[in-house]
């Protein structure tokens, strides 16, 4: 990691850039946030570990906005999502600098903590660590296998190739030993009645905290249709199940054709919510539509939903 | 002092949700929340699991509906002899249907010392001049469990607002020691309670708590963030916290998602809205949060306009202008929740800590 913050103050040393977005080191040994470093002497509180699990694309919307370039940290999955809000024009491609950080997955804490509770310490977790990790806690110490811990998104893994990037940093390793579509098939052998069961309980838990839809680079709309006090909805009324449904419906189809599965919105649902699977399932049936497609892999690529071809399969066909 | 063995708590559960509403910590799909028992439900790992959302929508939840009003539209010749139509040919009537105030007992188990402390905080505000019916009906009918943590956590922060999590204040007081729930009744409400579950119930030794006691208050002294302090806020800080640098520098990567707000036992701000039905509306109240763009949206646009502003009032409400209004008390419990929960890692732990260091002249 040294190198890397290294690297990062040279280029805003040199004039390169004028910030970076990175991670900066928590105050609890798995708590590091995103954040924006303007100069060499704040770049020392930088971190790069297996708990920097944020995407930092979407703080490039308003960062990329401002005077002189930004750098940014993006690990593979990431540059989809950047790629994305390129083709989006969300972000301005010429006012980022991008720093492609490899990658050997990262560390879901609540995996962690289910049996480990006052944590003082974690260590093995940067980037060329072992494949064991110790937690140590005031009830005792732990170790983990590296590999046990990992967020799901990790164990399907789009691979650690960076799909942009200006310059790149560190060795990956591959993570993903699950099949990226195994959950979706899970649910789609259920029956009607059992899969709606499933998602109403998943759902129940919702609290409409809004934090998949805020973390999510797809949901980038200045103002959200929901946050608009001006439509007859109970939109902040979590319990009435209707409405709560139909936010992730709604949500889901929104950014259908547009979500890159980068896996953020089920990373930090405070409820454990699953969410991924519904934007996956979208996902699997675009690709055996339309054939397969990756939001984000090439910023210039046409989405099938938003392109007409004479292939395009006809209204009621179901997947 | 009562205790029972844990591996019979369903039918302690069973027998005092037979008789009122029993609403405690439910384990369903892998989380733990408190909900109304039912039997059959998930107690599993209840005693020693923090919950998700604290257990706040018991008294005030998050969703409820304050009244109905509905409208009934008669035209003027179908209107009875001696009505009037006023002008028109019609004649509208409205009718508004009250929503009932709770007005049954009710039980609430597991709730922990810094829960308990947070109701403390919503009496303030709820029952202060004009009081709140809806609260007070519900505070009035609850019976309140505590339980000790046995296993406090490293987010937990409680003994810096001066609470002991070893011996939670409430009707009954529960500890865990070794296989065994110890059962303490500490109020008449709580008295009453016991004798209505007193034969499932045996005789203990009130000697057997203070151990635990004492492991509590031994792990609290170990846990990293019990050590926090407060010095330099409180009661007339607003002037030099509220114009402070430090919050520009920490604010940015908050995604203005409300999560803080939604799980934090003290947050207590709502919004009233109605919502169009089939034959009038629906007056509803919902938690709102500070954190929100449309919190306290006025006609005239006025509001907090940027994310930077919102996140300084949350903090700033817990520890400057709630102990300003209310005889130094802060609102915030240190239940740690929002520093589980913050999908970006920001918490009101690490903004002390930034202020902290900025006025020790460190970079934040
Ligand atoms: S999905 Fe792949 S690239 Fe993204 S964090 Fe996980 S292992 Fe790294
Ligand atoms: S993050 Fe989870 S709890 Fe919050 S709105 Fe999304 S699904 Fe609901
Ligand atoms: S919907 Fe979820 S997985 Fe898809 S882009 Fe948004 S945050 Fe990422
Ligand atoms: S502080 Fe964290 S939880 Fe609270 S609104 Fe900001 S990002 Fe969401
Ligand atoms: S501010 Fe955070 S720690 Fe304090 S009471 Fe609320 S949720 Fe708990």
């Amino acid at each position: 990691m040294q190198g890397l913050k290294d690297r990062l103050k040279e280029l805003l040393t040199d004039g390169t850039v004028a910030r970076v977005v990175g991670w900066k080191k928590g105050d609890m040994p798995y708590n590091p946030e995103p954040a924006v470093f303007t100069s060499v002497d704040e770049m020392d509180d930088f971190v790069y570990d297996g708990f920097c699990g944020a995407n930092l694309s979407k703080m490039m919307i308003e960062a990329t906005k401002l005077e002189g370039k930004t750098a940014v940290c993006l690990k593979p999955c990431d540059t989809y999502s950047f790629n994305q809000l390129i083709r989006e024009h969300r972000v301005n491609r010429d006012n980022a600098y991008i720093v492609a950080v490899g990658c050997r997955g990262k560390l879901d804490i609540e995996k962690i903590k289910k049996d480990a509770k006052g944590i003082t310490e974690i260590s093995g977790t940067e980037l060329d660590g072992a494949d064991e990790i110790t937690v140590k806690t005031i009830y005792g110490d732990k170790t983990v296998n590296y590999s046990d811990v990992l967020l799901n998104r990790c164990h399907v893994c789009k691979g650690k190739d960076h799909m942009i990037s200006d310059e790149v940093w560190g060795e990956s390793k591959d993570t993903a030993d699950q099949e990226r579509f195994a959950e979706i098939e899970k649910i789609e052998a259920m029956s009607p009645e059992e899969r709606f069961e499933f998602f109403k309980k998943e759902l129940s838990k919702c609290i409409r905290c809004n934090a998949c839809r805020n973390v999510c680079p797809a949901c980038s709309c200045r103002k959200c249709i929901f946050d608009n006090t001006k439509f007859d909805a109970q939109q902040k009324a979590n319990v009435v199940s209707f409405e709560e449904r139909m936010f992730h419906i709604i949500r889901a189809f929104h950014v259908a054709g547009r979500c890159t599965d980068c896996g953020e919105c089920s990373r930090v649902c405070p409820e454990g919510i699953p969410l991924h699977l519904f934007n996956r399932k979208f996902i699997k049936d675009i690709d055996k539509f339309y054939g397969e497609f990756q939001a984000g892999k090439d910023p210039e690529a046409q989405c099938p939903l938003t392109d007409f071809t004479f292939e395009d399969i006809e209204p009621g066909e179901r997947g | 002092m009562y205790k029972i063995a844990i591996k019979d708590i369903n039918t302690l559960f069973s027998k005092i949700a037979g008789e009122q509403e029993l609403i405690l910590p439910v384990k369903k799909a892998g989380q733990y929340n408190f909900g109304v028992y039912e039997e059959g439900a998930d107690t599993e790992g209840i005693l020693t699991n923090k919950t998700v959302k604290s257990a706040k929508d018991a008294f005030f939840p998050q969703f409820e509906t304050l009244y109905n009003v509905k409208k009934t539209i008669t035209p003027a010749d179908e209107l009875e002899n001696g009505e009037e139509a006023s002008g028109t040919k019609i004649r509208t009537k409205l009718e508004v249907q009250m929503e009932e105030l709770k007005d049954k007992d009710f039980v609430v188990f597991g709730m922990r010392g810094c829960d308990v402390k947070a109701v403390d905080v919503l009496d303030k505000v709820f029952l202060s001049d004009p009081v709140d019916n809806y609260y007070k009906a519900r505070r009035d009918h609850s019976i309140i469990v505590a339980l000790a943590c046995h296993e406090p956590e490293e987010s937990c922060f409680c003994t810096v607002f001066g609470i002991d999590p070893s011996d939670p204040k409430a009707d009954v007081a529960t500890w865990v020691v070794g296989e065994d729930l110890y059962w303490k009744p500490m109020t008449e409400k709580g008295t009453k309670l016991t004798e209505s579950v007193k034969d499932i119930l045996s005789d203990a030794d009130e000697g057997a708590i203070e151990e635990e006691k004492a492991n509590i208050k031994a792990i609290m002294d170990k846990l990293p963030n019990t050590k926090l302090s407060l010095e330099g806020w409180g009661q007339g800080k607003t002037d030099e916290k509220f114009n402070s640098e430090v919050w520009g520098k920490i604010y940015n990567p908050c995604l203005g998602c409300g999560t803080c707000t939604f799980v934090c036992p003290t947050c207590q701000c709502y919004d009233i809205k109605d919502y169009t039905t089939k034959d009038g509306i629906q007056r509803y109240r919902c938690w709102d949060s500070c954190m929100y763009s449309d919190f306290t949206l006025m006609a005239g646009g006025q509001n907090r306009t940027s994310q930077l502003q919102r996140f300084r009032q949350r903090f700033m409400h817990k520890l400057v202008y709630f102990p300003d209004r209310y005889d130094g008390m802060f609102s915030c419990v240190g239940c740690g929740r929002c520093v589980d929960k913050c999908p970006q890692s920001l918490n009101i732990i690490k903004v002390i800590k930034a202020f902290e260091k900025a006025e020790k002249g460190g970079a934040v």
